[in-house]
C-alpha cells in the first residue's frame, strides 16, 4: 500500500439557485478504508455524491484520484476511474432484466454480452448475492434489486464504491448480509463511501467519517470511538433537542379493533391482506414494521375508508362496525389520518396552505350553512403553521413548494389539532430530517398521552423501536404476533419482516 | 367462395395494411420512447401532398417517397421542438401538429386536386408469384410493401438484439435514471420522433403514389388515428403491429368484397368496420390493464426535462 489517498475532494462548490448545496466541502478516502458521509436530509450529501460521480458539475473545487487530478464530467469518466455508485433510489428498469439492466448501465464496457450472465453468476455467488440474471426487477424484492446494483458495479474492476443510505430500505437480515459483503470488498482494497443518517450503523462498519450540515462540513471523527450522541450534534447543530428516552405507555381500553380481516387482491401487483386481527388501545400507539410492498398500502386503505367495503364485519371503533364507512363518515367518528403520499394523497399540490387545511378540518367549525368561515380557516392555518415550525413563506403558499419535512410537519399538524381519538399514520417521518423528526415523534408522543389510538406503519424500525408501545409486523399480507415494544428484540422482528411467523401461524391453524 | 377471391382478399389487405403497418410502427417506437405523438394523421397527410407533387413533376417514385419521408420528419421535428424542447403537453401538441398537418397540406395540394399519376409498379417474382392462394399476396406486391417487411424484421432486431434498443425502451420507461446512468435521453427520443415522422410521412406517400395514385384533400381518413390505437392494441409489440395492421386492412376493405360477393349489406355500414374494430378492442384492452402494463412505456405522454 501507497500513502496517497484513494480519493481526495478539496474545496468543492455547489450552488443551486437560492441555496448554496455544498460550500467548500473536502473529502479523503484511504484505500480499503469504509469511510461514512453523514448528514441530515438536505445536508448537500446526494450533491457531493453526483459531483463525484460526475452527474452534476460543481462550481468550484478539485477532485484527485489515487493522486492525479481528475476531472470527472458524466457518469462513464467515473466507471472509468473505477468508481462505482448505487443510488439510494435504484436506477433499475423494471421491465427489463438484470442481465438488460446490466447491459445497458455498464455499456461496451459490460463486455462480450454472451459471457455476461455467466459473470454476473460468478460474481453474484463470490460476494454471496445470489441472483438470477435472468428475471425481470419488477419480479425482484428490494434487497434482490439493490444486489444487482451493487453486482453491476463489481464486474468493472472498481476501486470505490458509493453506497447512497443502502440500509434503509433493508430488513436486518438484509443489512447483516450486505455488511458482510462490504466488509469483504473493503479487505480486497475497495474503499467503500458510506452515506447514511443511522449512526449505529456507520459505527458498525465504518473507519472513518465526514460529517455534513446544510452544505458545510461540521466535523471528520472515527466513528468507532466517538459516542452516537457527539455525531449526532455534529449532524444537527446544537439548540436541537435530541432525545432517545420515551415513556412507554400501557393501556387495555380496546379503541379500534380488527377482526379477521381479509382481501382479495385486486392484481397482481397488490398485496392481498390475510386473516388480520390486531387492537388499538385508547392512549397506546401500536407500530407495525414491514418492508414496503407487503400490504401496507393495503391495510391503510381498508382503515381509513378509502376502500370501504359492505361485504364484511371486520373493523370497529368501539362497537361500531365501519367497514361499509366512507372516509368523511370515519372522520366523523373522530378518526384521523396521515397517508404515506405527502403529495395526492395527504395534501392537494396546486391548493395552498389554508385550502388544504380545510380539506381535513371542515367539520371544525371553519363552514356555517355552506359559506366558508375565511378568517376561522386563516387562523387555524397560521396556529398549525406557528404551532409546528412549518417553514413557509405564508399560508397562501402552495403546498407542492414545501420541502418534504415541512409539508409533513403541516399535515401532522392539520391532524394532530382536530384532537382525533384514533390516528393512522404510515410513515409519518420518511424523508424528513432529524430535526423536524423530534418535532413529530413529540406531537405523536403527546397526542397519545391525551388518550388518542394511534397507529404507525413504518419502514424505519428506530422510529417504530422508539415511539410504539407494541409492536409487530407484517408480510406479505399478513400480520405477526403483537408484542411490547420492550419484548422484541430487534433480530426477532427482522426474521418476522422476513416472514418468518407465517409457517408458525399456518400449523396454528392446522393444529 | 372461390380461390381467386380469396387470393384478392390476401393481396388487398397486405396493400391497405401496409400504411397502417408504417406509421404504427414508426409510432411504436416513438411511444416506446416515451413520447406520445398524436400527429401522425398530419404527418401522414404532408407526406401524402409533399410525395405526390414530387412524382407529379419528375416522375421519380424514389425522389416522391424519399421527399415524403423528409416532409414527415420535417413536421415531427416541430413538435419535437414544443415538446421536448420546451416541455409542452404531448397531447395537445400532437393534436396541434394534426390539425396544421391537414391544414396545411390542402393548401399546398389545391392546385393538385383531382389529377393523377401512373401507379407505383407491383414487383412480381414470376415463379413464387404464381403459388396458389398466397403467391400473389407475398410475392407480387410493390417496392413499399417489401420495404415494410424489412422495417418489421429490423425493428424486431432492433429491440431483441441490440443495446440501443435496449437504451430507447429505457428512456421509455425512466427517463431519469437513463439520464443517471449517461444515456442521451433527449437524443435518443429527437431520433425515436423522427423516426416516427419518417415513417408517417412515407405511409402518407404510399396512399398517394401507390395505393391511390391520386391527392385529396384529407385522403388518409383517420388512418393516423388507427394507427395510435393499433399501437395500443399491439402492446406495443412489433409482431403484434403487424398482424394488427393486416387485420385493419382486411377490415377496411370487407366492404368491398362483399358486394363483389353480393351481399346485401349497406356498404356504408362495412364500412364502418374498422373504427367499430378500433373501439371494440380499446375496450377489451382497458379491461385488461394489468397485462399492458408489462409492455407499456411507463413514462408515456410525461414530460421531461434533464435536471441539471
Amino acid at each position: 500500500m501507497n500513502d496517497v489517498m484513494r480519493l481526495q475532494m478539496t474545496g468543492i462548490s455547489k450552488s443551486y439557485p437560492g441555496c448554496k448545496a455544498n460550500d467548500n466541502i473536502s473529502l479523503d478516502i484511504g484505500h480499503g478504508e469504509i469511510h461514512a458521509l453523514l448528514g441530515e436530509n438536505g445536508a448537500g450529501k446526494s450533491t457531493l455524491m453526483k459531483i463525484l460521480y460526475g452527474v452534476v458539475k460543481p462550481d468550484q473545487g478539485v477532485i484527485f484520484w489515487n493522486g492525479d487530478k481528475v476531472e470527472i464530467s458524466e457518469p462513464a469518466n467515473a466507471r472509468a476511474l473505477g468508481i462505482g455508485m448505487v443510488f439510494q433510489h435504484f436506477s433499475l428498469f423494471e421491465t427489463l432484466t438484470v442481465k438488460e439492466n446490466i447491459e445497458l448501465a455498464l455499456g461496451k464496457q459490460a463486455g462480450n454480452t454472451n459471457t455476461l450472465a455467466q459473470r454476473i453468476r460468478e460474481i453474484s455467488a463470490k460476494y454471496e448475492m445470489p441472483l438470477d440474471p435472468e428475471r425481470r426487477i419488477a419480479t425482484l424484492s428490494t434487497g434482490e434489486r439493490q444486489r444487482v446494483e451493487i453486482v453491476r458495479c463489481l464486474l468493472l474492476d472498481i476501486q470505490l464504491l458509493i453506497l447512497d443510505e443502502p440500509t434503509s430500505v433493508l430488513t436486518p437480515q438484509e443489512v447483516e448480509a450486505l455488511f458482510k459483503t462490504l466488509k469483504k470488498l473493503s479487505h480486497e482494497g475497495c474503499s467503500i463511501l458510506f452515506i447514511s443518517h443511522k449512526l449505529h450503523e456507520v459505527a458498525e462498519i465504518c473507519s472513518g467519517a465526514t460529517i455534513l450540515r446544510s452544505g458545510k462540513v461540521s466535523g471528520h471523527c472515527n466513528p468507532k470511538q466517538q459516542t452516537p450522541d457527539a455525531m449526532a450534534r455534529m449532524m444537527v447543530g446544537d439548540g436541537v433537542e435530541i432525545s432517545h428516552q420515551t415513556r412507554r405507555a400501557h393501556s387495555e381500553q380496546a379503541y379500534l379493533t380488527v377482526k379477521h380481516l381479509n382481501k382479495m387482491s385486486a392484481s397482481s401487483f397488490d398485496v392481498a391482506l390475510k386473516d388480520i386481527s390486531l387492537t388499538v388501545n385508547k392512549g397506546e400507539i401500536l407500530g407495525i414494521a414491514g418492508v414496503a410492498g407487503n400490504g401496507q398500502e393495503a391495510l391503510l386503505k381498508a382503515l381509513s375508508g378509502e376502500a370501504p367495503d359492505k361485504t364484511q364485519q371486520s373493523i370497529f371503533i368501539e362497537q361500531t362496525c365501519i367497514n361499509a364507512m366512507s372516509p368523511v363518515q370515519r372522520r366523523r367518528l373522530g378518526v384521523a389520518f396521515v397517508p404515506e403520499e405527502r403529495l395526492g394523497r395527504g395534501a392537494v399540490p396546486e391548493m395552498d396552505l389554508c385550502q388544504n387545511a380545510l380539506l381535513t378540518s371542515f367539520d371544525f367549525g371553519l363552514v356555517t350553512k355552506g359559506i366558508l368561515q375565511w378568517q376561522k380557516i386563516q387562523q387555524l392555518t397560521n396556529k398549525i403553521i406557528q404551532k409546528y415550525r412549518v417553514k413557509t413563506p405564508n399560508a397562501q403558499t402552495h403546498a407542492v413548494s414545501l420541502s418534504g419535512g415541512n409539508l409533513q410537519k403541516f399535515i401532522i399538524g392539520r391532524e394532530v389539532e382536530q384532537q382525533p381519538k384514533l390516528l393512522l399514520m404510515s410513515h409519518p417521518t420518511w424523508g424528513v430530517d432529524i430535526g423536524a423528526q423530534v418535532a413529530i415523534h413529540q406531537a405523536i408522543l403527546d397526542l397519545r398521552d391525551q388518550g388518542c389510538a394511534v397507529l404507525v406503519i413504518s419502514e424505519d424500525l428506530d422510529e417504530l423501536y422508539k415511539i410504539s408501545d407494541r409492536l409487530c409486523a407484517i408480510c406479505d399480507g399478513q400480520l405477526s404476533p403483537i408484542l411490547p415494544t420492550d419484548d422484541l428484540a430487534l433480530p426477532q422482528l427482522g426474521r418476522w419482516m422476513a416472514g418468518d411467523f407465517i409457517e408458525e401461524n399456518q400449523q396454528e391453524q392446522a393444529a | 367462395m372461390d380461390m381467386d377471391l380469396i387470393t384478392n382478399i390476401l393481396y388487398a389487405a397486405i396493400r391497405t395494411g401496409t400504411p397502417l403497418l408504417l406509421v404504427a410502427l414508426g409510432e411504436m417506437i416513438c411511444e416506446k420512447s416515451g413520447v406520445l405523438n398524436l400527429g401522425q394523421e398530419g404527418m401522414m397527410l404532408l407526406g401524402a401532398v409533399a410525395g405526390f407533387i414530387a412524382v407529379y413533376h419528375t416522375d421519380s417514385f424514389m425522389l416522391g417517397f424519399v421527399i415524403a419521408a423528409l416532409s414527415g420528419v420535417l413536421a415531427s421535428l416541430i413538435f419535437a421542438f414544443v415538446a421536448l424542447n420546451f416541455n409542452a403537453t404531448q397531447v395537445a401538441t400532437g393534436l396541434a401538429l394534426t390539425i396544421f398537418g391537414t391544414g396545411l397540406s390542402a393548401f399546398i395540394g389545391s392546385d393538385y386536386e383531382g389529377k393523377t399519376i401512373t401507379a407505383l409498379p407491383t414487383i412480381g417474382f414470376e415463379t413464387l408469384a404464381g403459388i396458389p392462394l398466397i403467391g400473389k399476396a407475398l410475392f407480387a406486391q410493390d417496392a413499399i410493401v417489401y420495404f415494410s417487411w424489412i422495417m418489421v424484421i429490423a425493428c424486431y432486431l432492433f429491440f431483441r438484439h441490440h443495446r440501443a434498443g435496449l437504451a430507447v425502451r429505457a428512456s421509455g420507461e425512466n427517463p431519469d435514471v437513463g439520464s443517471n446512468l449517461g444515456l442521451p435521453v433527449m437524443r435518443i427520443r429527437y431520433c425515436a420522433v423522427m423516426f416516427g415522422g419518417a415513417m408517417a410521412g412515407l405511409a402518407g406517400g404510399y396512399l398517394s403514389i401507390a395505393y391511390t395514385p391520386l391527392w385529396t384533400e384529407g385522403m388518409t381518413a383517420g388512418k393516423g388515428w388507427i394507427a395510435l390505437a393499433l399501437v395500443v392494441f399491439a402492446s406495443w409489440r412489433v409482431e403484434r403491429v403487424m398482424l394488427g395492421a393486416y387485420l385493419f386492412g382486411f377490415a377496411s376493405i370487407m366492404h368491398l368484397f362483399a358486394q363483389g360477393l353480393g351481399i346485401s349489406v349497406s356498404s356504408n355500414l362495412l364500412a364502418i368496420l374498422p373504427y367499430a374494430a378500433t373501439l371494440l378492442v380499446l375496450i377489451m384492452l382497458s379491461k385488461n390493464s394489468e397485462k399492458l402494463k408489462l409492455f407499456e412505456p411507463m413514462a408515456l405522454g410525461k414530460p421531461w426535462h434533464k435536471t441539471k
